[in-house]
C-alpha cells in the first residue's frame, strides 16, 4: 500500500484546511521558481522519465504530449487547456481535486504552460460542477491575490488561468469538442489531424490535458521523476487516484500506487465487497467506456494500463464500478448504452443512429424479447460503429456491449429462452384445424 | 442525441434583460476572452439567464446573440445542445436532477426516481399542480462514490435513501430548502470511505480539532466551511429554492483575477472577476504573449489578414475592435456588425450582384479589418449562388480563354497539374504595365468579386495601382506571377486563377450591365 508520504493529494478530502496558505504550508508552490529555472527541456525530460500516463483515459504519456507543442513560437498564442469535463459515467476524481486540492492543479498549469510556451490556461469545467467550480475560482482569486498568477508573479512566468465551463454535454470531455465548446460552438468533435498542438484553441497551438495529469506535475518535479517511475510497475508508473463506487461496502475516492491488486484495493480501502468476495460478479474497472470483466478474472490483477489490457480492458480513468450477484447485468449494461445515445453529438450517422439501435436492442435483450440471432446482428452492429466515427464516442459505445457479449452470452440467451417459454403460456393452446 | 425544442411561445415571455448586476457580470465574463472571441461567453451568459429566470427563454437567447454579436442561429445550437438548459419553465421551488446512470443506478436510483414519479409528476419535466416541483433524469453527475444522488440546482445531494429523498423534497416544498444540509445525507464525509480513513491518517486528530475549530470561528477563506466540523454551515444556500443565489460572487471584488475592468469607467460597484492584465494584454499583444492578440482567422479575410500581416492586432485604424475603446462601444459596434437574417435573402450572392458591389459596404468592411462576422461571408464556396457560380465560370473558361495561368479551369484544383503548388518558385515575373493612379472615373475598385482577393489584398493592390476587374484580365502569367511575389502570396494568385476569374468577371459584369439598360 501506498504511504501517506507519497501521496501526492494531500487534502483530496477536504479535512484540512483549504486556503493557500495552508496548501503551502503543505508544500504546495514550494520552489516553483526554482523548477521553472530549470528550463522547458529539463521538466518534459523529468515528466518523460517519471512515465506519467495521462489520466484522462487514453493513457498517453504525458511529457511526450507536452513536446508536441511547436517549440518555435510563430507569433499565434500558445494555450493550455485543462480537460475537467469530467463525465465519464463513475469518475469523480477531479471533483475532489478541484473542490479540495485545487492548488495542485493552479501549480501544474504555470508549470505545464511554461513548458509549452503558453500564457494562458482555460480550466474548462462541467457545468453541473457548481460548487466546485466556485472552489476553484476562489482558488484562482487567492493565487493572484498572493502574486503567484498573473504578470510578474513570483513563479517567474507570466501566467493567465481563466475558469470556463460547460454545460452538461459528456461529449465535451473529447479534447477537440472541448475546443468547439471553449469556442463557443455546440461541442462538437474537429477531425484530426490538424492536431491541437498545431490548430487547437482559436486556431492556435493547444494542449489538453486532465486535471489529474496536470495537477501530479509539480509534485513529480519536486521530487524528480525517478521517484515516480518507482512507484508502480514500468510503463504503469506512479499513483493515481481510484474511485470505487457500486457494490462495495465503502465506496470512496483513494490515490493509490498504479498496479495494486483489485483485491488488495477493495480491502483495504472500500471494506470488501458487498456480501463478500463470493458474491462479486463483475467489475468495470475504467469508467462506463471500457468492457467489464467477471469478477473471478480481476481478483488478482493488477490495476494498471497494461494489467489491464490482459484480461481485455482498460484502466481508463481508474473509476472502479463493482457489480455483485444482485445485479442486473444486461439490464445495467443497456443503461450504459442509453448514456451513450443521450450523449452522442449527432455530428457522425454510425453513432448518431447506431448508439439509438443498440440501447433499443439492448433493452429487449434485457427482458429476453429478441431472437438469438440478434446477439451476432447487435455484435456486427457494435463492430460497424467502432472505428468509424470521428471521435471515439462510437467506439466507447461499442466496447460496453462487446464486453457483455464476451462474458455474460449464456445469461442473455437464458433469459431469451425463458420469455419464450413465458410468452407460451400466455398464447392460446393450438389446435389443429379439422 | 436528445431532441430538445424552445417551449411554445405561449409560454415564452416577450422581453429579456439582465438584472444590472448579471449585466456587469456578462460584461466582465466577456472580457475574460481574447478580443474577437467573444463567442466563447456564450455558455456561461446563457448559464447565467437561466440562473436569473429559472429557464433559458427565447428572449433571452436573442439577447445574448445581440449582446455578443452572434448569428441567432449560433446561440440557437448552443442552447438546444447542451442539456443542462432548461427550454421550459421548470419548478419554482426546485427542480430535481435525478442521477440514473449505471453506477447511482447499482446503489438505487430507480428507487429515487420512483420516489420523484410519485411525489412530482410521473413524467419528468411536468410540473406538480402547484407549479412548485419538478424533476428530470439526468445522466452522470460525477458523484459516483456518492451515489445514488441528486442535484437541485447548485448543490448535490449524495448518499440518499429513499426515505431522506421524500424528506428533502417536502423541506424544498416548504420552502426550507436552504437549511437542508448539502452533500452526504448518511454521515459521512465528502468521498472518504463511510468506515474512516484509510488513508491520509498521518496526524489527522491534530488537523481535524483545528478544522473544527476553525470552522467554528468562521474560516477567512471562505473556503471549507462544509468541512467535518460539527453545525457546519451551508455556504450559499439557495436563497429561494426555485432562484438559485446568483448573488453570491466567486470571486472576491478586491482581487486581480482575468477579466477584471480595466477601464475606470465601469461602475466600480461591480462585481469583476476579472483583472487588468488580460485587457491590457489583448491591446498590446507583444507584453506578456507570444503573438497578436487575434489569431487563427475563420474566414477568407481573416486568414489573409493573418497570413501576411495586413492587419495586425495592434493597429487601431484597421481593427478599431481591437484597439479597446470603452465596451459599450464595442458592442454597440458589434451590433451593428450583426448581419441580420433577412439580409442574406436580399443578398443571393451572385456573380452579377457581387461585380456591382456597393462601395460603401466595401468600406465598410475594411473599416472593421477585414474583419467579417459569421453569416455574411461572400465568396466562399458556401454561400449560395455557388452552382450559377461555378457553371459559368466553367462554361466560360472553357470557351477557348485559354489564359496563360492556367487552361482548363473546369477542372478540379487537384487535377490541374500545371498548376503551382505552394511555396513552389514561380520566378520573378514582370511588373503588369497597366497600372494606374485611381480608379477609372465613375467606378471604384470591384477587386473583391475575384475569389481569393478580400479587403486586405484588395487595400494592397490598390495601392500597387490595381482597380479595376479588366486590369487583372489583362495580365499575362508573367505578370500575376510578378504581383503574387508582390503580394508575398506564396502562388496562390496563380492557384486561384485570378486572370481567368477576372475575364470572366468582367464578361459578365458588361453582360449584366447590358441587360438593366435595355
Amino acid at each position: 500500500m501506498l504511504a501517506d508520504k507519497d501521496r501526492i493529494f494531500t487534502n483530496i478530502y477536504g479535512l484540512r484546511d483549504k486556503s493557500l496558505k495552508a496548501a503551502m504550508k503543505r508544500g504546495h508552490f514550494d520552489g516553483t521558481k526554482e523548477i521553472i529555472e530549470k528550463g522547458r527541456d529539463w521538466i518534459i525530460n523529468e515528466m518523460k522519465a517519471s512515465g506519467l500516463r495521462g489520466r484522462g483515459g487514453a493513457g498517453f504519456p504525458t511529457g511526450l504530449k507536452w513536446s508536441f507543442m511547436p517549440k518555435e513560437s510563430s507569433g499565434r498564442p500558445h494555450y493550455l487547456v485543462v480537460n475537467a469535463d469530467e463525465s465519464e459515467p463513475g469518475t469523480c476524481k477531479d471533483r475532489e481535486i478541484m473542490r479540495n486540492d485545487p492548488f495542485t492543479l493552479l501549480e501544474g498549469c504555470v508549470i505545464a504552460g511554461f513548458a509549452m510556451g503558453a500564457h494562458t490556461a482555460y480550466i474548462y469545467i462541467r457545468g453541473e460542477y457548481i460548487r466546485e467550480r466556485e472552489a476553484l475560482q476562489r482558488a484562482v482569486d487567492e493565487c493572484y491575490e498572493a502574486g503567484i498568477l498573473g504578470r510578474d508573479n513570483s513563479c517567474g512566468w507570466d501566467f493567465d488561468i481563466v475558469v470556463h465551463h460547460g454545460a452538461g454535454a459528456y461529449i465535451c470531455g473529447e479534447e477537440t469538442a472541448l475546443l468547439e465548446s471553449l469556442e463557443g460552438k455546440k461541442g462538437q468533435p474537429r477531425l484530426k489531424p490538424p492536431f491541437p498542438a498545431n490548430v487547437g484553441l482559436y486556431g492556435c497551438p493547444t494542449t489538453v490535458n486532465n486535471v489529474e495529469s496536470i495537477a501530479v506535475a509539480p509534485t513529480i518535479l519536486r521530487r524528480g521523476g525517478g521517484w515516480f517511475a518507482g512507484i508502480g510497475r514500468e510503463n504503469n508508473t506512479g499513483t493515481k487516484l481510484f474511485c470505487i463506487s457500486g457494490h462495495v461496502e465503502q465506496p470512496c475516492t483513494v490515490e493509490e500506487a498504479m498496479g495494486i491488486s483489485f483485491r488488495e484495493l477493495i480491502e483495504k480501502h472500500c471494506g470488501g465487497i458487498r456480501g463478500g468476495w463470493d458474491n462479486l460478479l463483475a467489475v468495470i474497472p475504467g469508467g462506463s467506456s471500457v468492457p467489464l470483466v467477471p469478477g473471478k478474472d480481476i481478483i488478482d490483477a493488477p490495476m494498471d494500463f497494461d494489467g489491464l489490457k490482459d484480461i481485455k480492458t482498460s484502466l481508463g480513468t481508474a473509476a472502479v464500478i463493482v457489480m455483485d450477484k444482485s445485479t442486473d447485468i444486461v439490464k445495467a449494461i443497456a443503461r450504459i448504452s442509453y448514456f451513450y445515445k443521450h450523449e452522442s453529438c449527432g455530428q457522425c450517422t454510425p453513432c448518431r443512429e447506431g448508439t439509438g439501435w443498440m440501447w433499443r436492442v439492448m433493452e429487449r435483450m434485457a427482458v429476453g424479447n429478441a431472437k438469438k440471432s440478434e446477439i451476432d446482428m447487435l455484435l456486427q452492429v457494435t463492430k460497424q460503429v467502432e472505428g468509424h466515427t470521428i471521435c471515439a464516442l462510437g467506439d466507447a459505445a461499442a466496447w460496453p456491449i462487446q464486453g457483455l457479449m464476451r462474458h455474460f452470452r449464456p445469461e442473455i440467451e437464458r433469459r431469451i429462452d425463458e420469455f419464450s417459454r413465458n410468452a407460451d403460456l400466455d398464447r392460446p393452446h393450438l389446435v389443429a384445424a379439422e | 442525441m436528445s431532441v430538445r425544442r424552445l417551449a411554445d411561445d405561449s409560454m415564452q415571455p416577450q422581453a429579456f434583460a439582465f438584472s444590472a448586476e448579471n449585466d456587469a457580470w456578462a460584461d466582465a465574463t466577456v472580457r475574460k476572452y481574447p478580443e474577437g472571441r467573444q463567442q466563447s461567453a456564450v455558455i456561461p451568459l446563457l448559464m447565467r439567464a437561466q440562473d436569473q429566470e429559472g429557464w433559458v427563454t427565447k428572449a433571452a437567447i436573442e439577447h445574448v446573440a445581440d449582446r455578443l454579436g452572434m448569428p441567432l442561429i449560433r446561440v440557437l445550437e448552443v442552447a438546444t445542445f447542451y442539456t443542462q438548459f432548461m427550454l421550459q419553465p421548470i419548478g419554482t421551488k426546485a427542480h430535481i436532477q435525478v442521477c440514473g446512470t449505471t453506477p447511482c443506478m447499482l446503489r438505487g436510483a430507480e428507487d429515487l426516481k420512483a420516489v420523484c414519479k410519485k411525489k412530482i409528476h410521473p413524467e419528468p419535466f411536468h410540473r406538480n399542480a402547484e407549479g412548485t416541483l419538478s424533476w428530470e433524469e439526468v445522466e452522470c453527475q460525477g458523484a459516483c462514490v456518492n451515489a445514488p444522488m441528486i442535484m437541485i440546482f447548485k448543490d448535490a445531494y449524495e448518499d440518499l435513501t429513499p426515505e431522506r429523498l421524500e424528506e428533502i423534497i417536502d423541506e424544498f416544498e416548504a420552502g426550507n430548502g436552504g437549511k437542508v444540509k448539502t452533500g452526504p445525507q448518511n454521515g459521512r464525509h465528502e468521498s472518504v470511505p463511510i468506515g474512516g480513513l484509510t488513508s491520509l491518517t498521518e496526524d489527522y486528530d491534530d488537523l481535524v480539532s483545528k478544522q473544527k475549530s476553525e470552522t467554528e470561528t468562521g474560516p477567512a477563506n471562505g473556503a471549507g466551511s462544509q468541512g467535518a466540523g460539527a453545525g457546519a454551515t451551508i455556504s450559499a444556500p439557495p436563497s429561494e429554492a426555485g432562484r438559485p443565489d446568483t448573488e453570491s460572487s466567486y470571486t472576491d471584488p478586491t482581487i486581480d483575477a482575468p477579466g477584471k475592468p480595466a477601464d475606470a469607467a465601469v461602475d466600480e460597484s461591480n462585481e469583476r472577476s476579472v483583472s487588468d492584465d488580460l485587457v491590457a494584454e489583448a491591446k498590446d499583444p507583444s507584453a506578456g504573449q507570444e503573438g497578436g492578440a487575434r489569431e487563427g482567422g475563420t474566414d477568407q479575410e481573416e486568414r489573409d489578414a493573418a497570413e501576411f500581416g495586413q492587419v495586425s492586432g495592434d493597429d487601431p485604424k484597421a481593427d478599431p475592435q481591437t484597439a479597446g475603446g470603452s465596451f459599450v462601444d464595442r458592442e454597440k459596434a458589434a451590433r451593428e456588425a450583426v448581419v441580420q437574417d433577412f439580409k442574406t435573402v436580399e443578398d443571393p450572392g451572385g456573380p452579377d450582384i457581387d461585380a456591382a458591389r456597393d462601395a460603401t459596404e466595401v468600406d465598410d468592411l475594411l473599416n472593421r479589418g477585414g474583419q467579417r462576422l459569421e453569416g455574411e461571408r461572400a465568396h466562399t464556396s458556401d454561400t449560395g449562388a455557388g452552382a450559377v457560380y461555378d457553371d459559368t465560370f466553367a462554361s466560360k473558361a472553357t470557351e477557348g480563354e485559354a489564359g496563360s495561368a492556367g487552361a482548363g479551369t473546369g477542372r478540379p484544383i487537384d487535377q490541374q497539374a500545371d498548376l503551382p503548388q505552394e511555396g513552389e518558385d514561380l520566378g520573378e515575373g514582370e511588373k503588369p504595365q497597366n497600372l494606374i493612379d485611381g480608379p477609372r472615373e465613375g467606378e471604384t475598385s470591384d477587386l473583391q468579386s475575384i475569389k481569393g482577393i478580400g479587403p486586405v489584398i484588395e487595400a494592397k493592390l490598390n495601392e500597387l495601382g490595381v482597380y479595376h476587374v479588366s486590369q487583372v484580365a489583362a495580365w499575362r502569367r508573367e505578370e500575376l506571377v510578378w504581383v503574387d511575389n508582390y503580394l508575398n502570396f506564396r502562388g496562390r494568385a496563380v492557384r486561384d486563377q485570378w486572370v481567368d476569374q477576372a475575364k470572366v468577371r468582367a464578361d459578365v459584369g458588361t453582360d449584366s450591365g447590358n441587360g438593366s439598360e435595355s
